[in-house]
């Protein structure tokens, strides 16, 4: 079985010291490790952008693709081939800004994959413009005046376009980071986990303790109830989005392969292309 | 009796005009008739006027006719916008109800046919078009019994008292011309060799095509004039394990393919103009990662929502060039039905052997064109699926850390394939610069290395694809060649064998392989001709100066361009090369 250190590879990440992706990088290997998957089951898919840098540094199949559309390839990939873990990745700019559409309709559609998207709230690799997650009056190179543009609250967002895993935790957490994964990987459907991983040289103001001091802990909250879909947007309003843990989860949620037509366990990938001369035949015989 | 004759039936879009001929054509399909049909429709959902022409003939035909023998008409409108494209002697059947006269100028008998009355008596008013049918066909000397199979298999499902309505409306319909009319000798068609054969679309052609190559995945956005090709998929997928996904947009829609097929299924997109604009970015990220991925452009008038469902030929240049950076493509141009199954089938074996995205270029002519088929041949399928390692392969292990070299260096450019899950395969996949296991890099000498061994895998014009042109050219010393590409084949054939008729000596090259582009043969048609016209559906001559910039012939190349929507006429072609012969110049 495979250990976490064989989801490590030698390559060095070009992220800053400090960064919050790190945690992410190490939480992701340990969940592989941890649900028993082996690297050569694994695909992670990733926009661009620091985050998107991270299908490099797991020792996994790794896909590096265009920003904004790591979602779509997932979703050929998983389609392609149900019998691999599909992990999508990227940041907040991919998955909120250019890439929104894909996210949105990615929930609805509830291929299963599990989307991690590391929050900053920041523009780190164009060097500091302001994201779809700055708040109000966030002031940025390309918000000098501060932000007049609301922030996007993707776990709200994720609720309301019908999202049956919606999870959020913070990158300084490694244990819940590792656990909301695992769950997200073996949730049948599309999962949503955003992390907030902070920025250490363009967010001054969302910082590692600005964050301790305001996060609220769902997993330790009594009587929190994560399959009571009200309740969950109740407690998301509450704490103005700021609430970790699973956040929601259907656990009766049907995904998309499930409900696909015709559609069979053996992955599309491994089955033959040669049509039969009577199935072809039959094709034909409808146009004459 | 007529060797082939034109049928047209016009009136609002929603009365019935798509299934009248529809009926009519399948029945003379059915009876071993050559057919090519074209609709004429508007961007809108009911209203509005539309028609479809079908040409029927007892030899093989694959174009649109210049002229019309006999002219349905639900309405005036339909009379006084075709009425022009009549014959002398030409007939207008029109329905009695709208009291139609026949404009001036026009020296067509106009046949006024109670089809609303007659339908009501037999029960529904929308039976008109049946009517029609009936009234037509005892124009061209058929019986009703050719009907009766086809109109079971449509209305089937409404039950026997529906098919019993439709077979009486086109009694009626016979019948009336028949005995209030008496026959019309001139438009009996001779009888067919009673063959069986196909009568399909274009964009039928390119679904089947994909199943038979074994593609099992399509996602795609709904678009004019590509969207019967994820119709007919989703309707098939199924039963062979695969699905449609219609996407959010064409760049969901590609990036999509693109994961599919590194996925290692074989995966497609089908889009028009606008949709293929949109996918600029992920063909360069199919070129640079080396993905296979195979798109059908059915081309239509441009630009920006331009003529949606108009014929045009103006994204060839978008096709070629529109992602930013240098990538491997190929870009292929069916030009019959025929051509669009066996092409796509080769499309998915190219892209697989030369991992790089593959292009089928069509036009909304071929597309929506429908047109009989020879039987296809089931033997001529073949799957290949170039260094694509098998499920099967033990590969050797890795050693620490160490990756596989999907994009290692080869003398013919091409890498071994490996798929996410196979054991000892891992590397990483990027559109960033990469080395041989994937893995950024952004060293200059790996960076030439890695540009030249892309790009050098298309560095021969001969990439195996069977017919890069299509060449009807039996001079040495043509006094014209003509050249085009996609839907035009049939329409210039038709041209130059009028023109022949003359005693001129008339060449044809019809291009299929656009990229990499075949110099040698097209130069080799150029210097035997004394003339050349390039005919193409656009306005500046992208077909003509692709050609002048690959052949440095330029000087011998007369662009003949059409871009009002429609497409060409085999009279306006052969027009053209009479000018081009007498004056020199058009």
């Amino acid at each position: 079985m495979a250990t976490f250190k064989d989801f490590r590879n030698k390559v060095k990440p070009n992220w800053c010291p400090g960064c919050g992706d790190f945690s992410v990088l190490a939480a992701m290997q340990r969940a592989f490790a941890n649900v028993g998957l082996e690297p050569h089951e694994v695909a992670i898919v990733s926009g661009i952008g620091c985050s998107g840098r991270i299908s490099g540094y797991v020792n996994a199949y790794g896909f590096h693709g265009v920003h904004g559309r790591a979602l779509p390839i997932a979703q050929g990939l998983k389609l392609a081939n149900r019998e691999l873990t599909v992990v999508a990745a990227g940041g907040d700019g991919d998955g909120f800004a250019i890439g929104m559409a894909h996210t949105i309709h990615a929930i609805r559609r509830n291929v299963d994959i599990t989307y991690i998207v590391m929050d900053n709230q920041v523009y780190g690799l164009t060097k500091g413009q302001t994201s779809p997650r700055s708040e109000m009056g966030f002031k940025t190179k390309s918000t000098p005046h501060g932000s007049i543009e609301s922030a996007i609250h993707p776990m709200e967002m994720a609720l309301t376009v019908g999202a049956g895993f919606v999870a959020q935790t913070v990158s300084s957490d490694l244990k819940q980071l590792t656990r909301v994964i695992e769950e997200g990987i073996k949730h049948k459907g599309f999962s949503l986990i955003n992390v907030y991983s902070p920025c250490v040289t363009y967010n001054k103001i969302n910082t590692y303790d600005w964050f301790k001091e305001r996060l609220v802990n769902l997993d330790e909250m009594e009587g929190y109830d994560p399959s009571n879909r009200q309740m969950a947007m109740q407690k998301l309003m509450e704490h103005h989005g700021l609430v970790t843990g699973i956040i929601y989860q259907n656990k009766e949620s049907k995904s998309y392969e499930d409900m696909i037509k015709g559609f069979r366990e053996e992955p599309l990938a491994k089955r033959d292309l040669m049509l039969t001369r009577d199935q072809f035949e039959n094709l034909v015989s409808e146009f004459a | 009796m007529r060797k082939q004759l034109s049928w047209k039936v016009g009136g609002q879009q929603g009365e019935g005009i798509d299934s009248a001929g529809e009926i009519l054509a399948t029945a003379l399909n059915r009876k071993g008739y050559y057919l090519y049909g074209y609709r004429h429709f508007s961007s809108r959902i009911k209203g509005g006027h539309s028609n479809t022409k079908i040409r029927i003939s007892n030899s093989p035909i694959r174009s649109i006719s210049d002229e019309l023998d006999i002219l349905v008409a639900f309405d005036q409108e339909s009379i006084d916008l075709n009425a022009h494209e009549l014959i002398e002697g030409g007939v207008i059947l029109a329905d009695a109800k709208f009291n139609p006269t026949v404009p001036d100028g026009v020296s067509a008998r106009l046949l006024a046919v109670p089809l609303t009355r007659i339908a009501e008596e037999v029960g529904m008013a929308q039976m008109k078009n049946m009517v029609a049918v009936g009234a037509s066909i005892a124009l061209l000397g058929l019986s009703v019994d050719a009907f009766q199979e086809v109109i079971e298999e449509r209305f089937a499902r409404k039950g026997q008292k529906v098919v019993d309505k439709n077979m009486e409306a086109i009694a009626r319909g016979l019948e009336f011309v028949k005995t209030e009319i008496g026959e019309i000798e001139d438009f009996r068609l001779e009888p067919s060799d009673g063959k069986k054969r196909l009568y399909m679309i274009g964009n039928d052609a390119v679904a089947l095509g994909a199943l038979a190559a074994g593609a099992r995945l399509m996602a795609a956005y709904p678009i004019t004039p590509s969207s019967e090709i994820m119709e007919y998929l989703i309707k098939k997928l199924p039963e062979f394990g695969g699905t449609v996904v219609q996407t959010e947009d064409e760049i969901a829609a590609i990036t999509m393919v693109i994961g599919a097929n590194y996925g290692g299924v074989r995966a497609l997109t089908a889009s028009a103009g606008p949709g293929l604009s949109l996918m600029t970015e992920a063909i360069g990220l199919a070129g640079m990662t080396e993905t296979p991925a195979v798109i059908v452009n059915t081309q239509r008038g441009g630009p920006s929502t331009g003529l949606p469902t108009k014929q045009e030929q103006s994204d060839l240049l978008a096709m070629l060039y529109s992602t930013h950076g240098e990538i491997p493509k190929i870009v292929i141009a069916p030009s019959t039905a025929e051509e669009c199954f066996y092409d796509t089938i080769e499309a998915f074996n190219l892209a697989e052997e030369y991992q790089c995205p593959v292009i089928i270029m069509t036009d909304l002519a071929l597309a929506l064109g429908k047109q009989t088929v020879e039987p296809l041949e089931y033997d001529r399928i073949r799957i290949r699926r170039g260094k694509l390692v098998s499920w099967d392969e033990e590969l050797p292990e890795l050693g620490d850390s160490e990756l596989f070299p999907r994009y290692g260096f080869t003398e013919d450019g091409v890498s071994r394939r490996v798929l996410p899950g196979m054991k000892n395969g891992l590397h990483h996949v990027t559109g960033v610069e990469h080395d041989q296991t994937g893995r950024p890099s952004e060293s200059p000498v790996n960076r030439k290395r890695m540009m030249d061994k892309r790009l050098n895998k298309l560095a021969s014009a001969d990439i195996g694809f069977p017919t890069p042109v299509f060449l009807d050219a039996p001079h040495d010393d043509a006094d014209v060649l003509i050249i085009g590409f996609c839907s035009t084949a049939g329409t210039i054939t038709e041209a130059k064998q009028r023109l022949e008729q003359e005693g001129l000596k008339v060449n044809h090259a019809h291009i299929r392989q656009l990229l990499p582009f075949p110099t040698d043969i097209v130069a080799e048609q150029i210097k035997r001709a004394n003339k050349v016209l390039v005919v193409e559906n656009n306005a500046t001559g992208q077909l003509t100066n692709l050609i002048r910039m690959h052949t440095q012939m330029g000087d011998k190349l007369v662009h003949f361009g059409k871009y009002d929507g429609n497409p060409f006429l085999p009279s306006e072609i052969y027009n053209q090369c009479k000018e081009l012969l007498v004056h020199g110049h058009i």
